[in-house]
């Protein structure tokens, strides 16, 4: 019987794809777990930056927010939000931009506003937040999301965030300097996209995943590359480090608040 | 130029902020003047233009209590936790009224509040390429540049009629100093023609910030000696963010009847600030 999950496993294979000292602007949520456990692990000098301005962060247990006072402690340095946007991501100063979203499309195009028609939203999702200047501007881009055919569309229903858009040599035309996405990771497997249609292709498969099981996972016909990798479970590191953090984040996220008054 | 004014909150809100006002109240994640919102509440305004990168809770509070008419923001969620409520109630089914929303991207608002403080037109950005944006709000214009060619993305600067923040001090001169993370406080402060700031505490001097972020005297309107005004957002070296109630949050803002009770159990029934964290505290024990 295995001892992991697919969640678990979801965090870690992303957390493998950060070098050791890149430069990482990190989202909440998913992103933030895979980034500080590259940074627990294999990846002491990885940089974490968080939208709210703080550089080079270390936090001990994962932020509720985008900007809880544990980022702010272990920051090497805040900026003001102004700058992070210019000097720093539109600069072209970030290495890896980590999203998540609501949906994805097969070129890695986002969606986080709504679910519907945006004058009359089936559901209003929170919107855009630092991630369509992230998307453009950081040297690339990694995706997390669970599979399913409501997050995985043929069809966004509104596009937050550019991947490739439809394709091919489309995302040049934008004017976007960076490279868009690199790989799309899953609860099943990792996507990365072709090298000249940038259809976001399934190369690498987690241990226990059947094929058909991913297929079905997703709205549009999945493209599998020949012979897909099949990836090395969860070693006994990163899971003792990823279920740690996690304890202390549950243990510090319950903690009361003493007021001044 | 005048010092600033020190008065309660009660009475810096009456003098202020009119129905039908444009309204910042910012502080990114950190330092949200939550007594501030609250207050605004109390006394019923209404029709406000409400302009927040991240409406939060405070929004949240201020769009299900019939405050808002217009919503200016780049994202509208509860952090780490999933959806306002209330904000989607609004936009989705128009309760408890229309709401009409100004929607950018973080990098756009940033650019807009930039302009706002230094009094220009626009501000200016590579952004939102590549998005469907630009389609859902006209303000996401362009413009090319005089001496390159390019086309570059333009939003109209943002200034509100007042900024108000939530700041660790203040002195007697009403010069306040904001540590920690400091978000877009300065840039929207100084966008306002008029801003109010609560502060955690009023000391005689404040110590030398060689690099802090300070806004001096003469921008600051008034000063109102709020502490814990930044509950349940957080003051950094004052108390933390209470991310257990921002996780509370989301069973009492789902359903309307729940979250009518509260708001008037916890805000309108009491007093002020004081009163709202102790009503809290009665509910705890």
């Amino acid at each position: 019987m295995k001892h992991w999950t697919r969640d678990e496993m979801m965090t870690i294979a992303a957390a493998r794809l950060l070098e050791n000292g890149c430069v990482c602007f990190v989202g909440i949520g998913l992103p933030s777990a895979a980034c500080n456990l590259a940074r627990l692990t294999h990846a002491p000098d990885i940089v974490l930056i968080y939208e709210s301005g703080t550089i080079g962060t270390r936090p001990q247990v994962l932020p509720l927010s985008i900007g809880d006072p544990e980022l702010a402690a272990t920051a090497a340095c805040i900026v003001p939000l102004p700058e992070i946007f210019s000097y720093y991501l539109q600069a072209g100063r970030i290495d890896v931009g980590f999203l998540g979203a609501a949906q994805v499309d097969r070129y890695g195009n986002l969606n986080s506003t709504v679910i519907g028609d945006y004058a009359r939203p089936k559901v209003r999702l929170p919107g855009a937040g630092g991630a369509p200047e992230i998307a453009a501007h950081a040297r690339t881009t990694l995706v997390v999301m669970k599979a399913s055919p409501r997050s995985c569309v043929a069809e966004l229903d509104f596009r937050t965030s550019a991947g490739f858009l439809d394709g091919g040599e489309a995302r040049d035309r934008t004017g976007a300097r960076g490279g868009g996405p690199a790989a799309l990771i899953t609860d099943f497997g990792i996507l990365t996209p072709h090298a000249v249609t940038r259809e976001l292709t399934l190369t690498s498969l987690y241990p226990d995943v059947d094929i058909d099981e991913v297929r079905a996972a997703f709205g549009w016909p999945l493209a599998v590359a020949y012979r897909p990798e099949r990836l090395a479970e969860p070693s006994d590191l990163e899971l003792a480090t990823l279920r740690a953090l996690e304890a202390r984040t549950a243990l510090a996220h319950a903690r009361p608040v003493e007021l001044p008054c | 130029m005048s010092l600033s004014e020190h008065l309660p909150l009660v009475e810096a809100l009456a003098r202020f902020v009119p129905d039908g006002a444009t309204i910042a109240l910012e502080g990114f994640t950190h330092l949200i003047p939550f007594a501030a919102g609250h207050e605004l509440i109390r006394q019923g305004r209404r029709d406000l233009h409400l302009v927040r990168m991240t409406p939060d809770l405070i929004y949240d509070q201020m769009i299900g209590m019939g405050c808002a008419r217009r919503l200016t923001f780049s994202w509208g969620g509860n952090p780490g936790v999933g959806s306002l409520h209330r904000l989607r109630d609004a936009i989705e089914h128009g309760w408890p009224a229309p709401l009409a929303i100004n929607e950018h991207t973080h990098a756009g608002m940033a650019a807009a509040y930039c302009a706002g403080a230094a009094r220009l037109p626009f501000g200016l950005l590579r952004g939102y390429l590549g998005t469907d944006l630009p389609g859902a709000n006209a303000d996401i214009r362009s413009v090319t540049c005089p001496y390159t060619g390019e086309a570059l993305t333009t939003v109209p600067a943002i200034r509100p009629d007042v900024t108000i923040l939530h700041a660790q001090r203040a002195d007697r001169r009403g010069n306040v100093a904001i540590e920690g993370i400091v978000g877009a406080q300065r840039e929207i402060a100084l966008a306002a023609d008029c801003v109010l700031v609560t502060v955690e505490t009023i000391v005689d001097e404040l110590p030398p910030a060689m690099n802090g972020i300070v806004l001096p005297h003469w921008v600051v309107t008034a000063v109102s000696a709020v502490p814990a005004g930044a509950y349940p957002s957080y003051a950094q070296g004052c108390y933390a963010r209470d991310n257990t109630f921002y996780t509370a949050w989301d069973a009492i803002a789902r359903d309307r009847e729940c979250f009518l009770a509260w708001m008037h159990q916890h805000v309108l029934a009491t007093a002020d600030h004081r009163d709202f964290l102790n009503s809290l505290r009665r509910n705890a024990a």
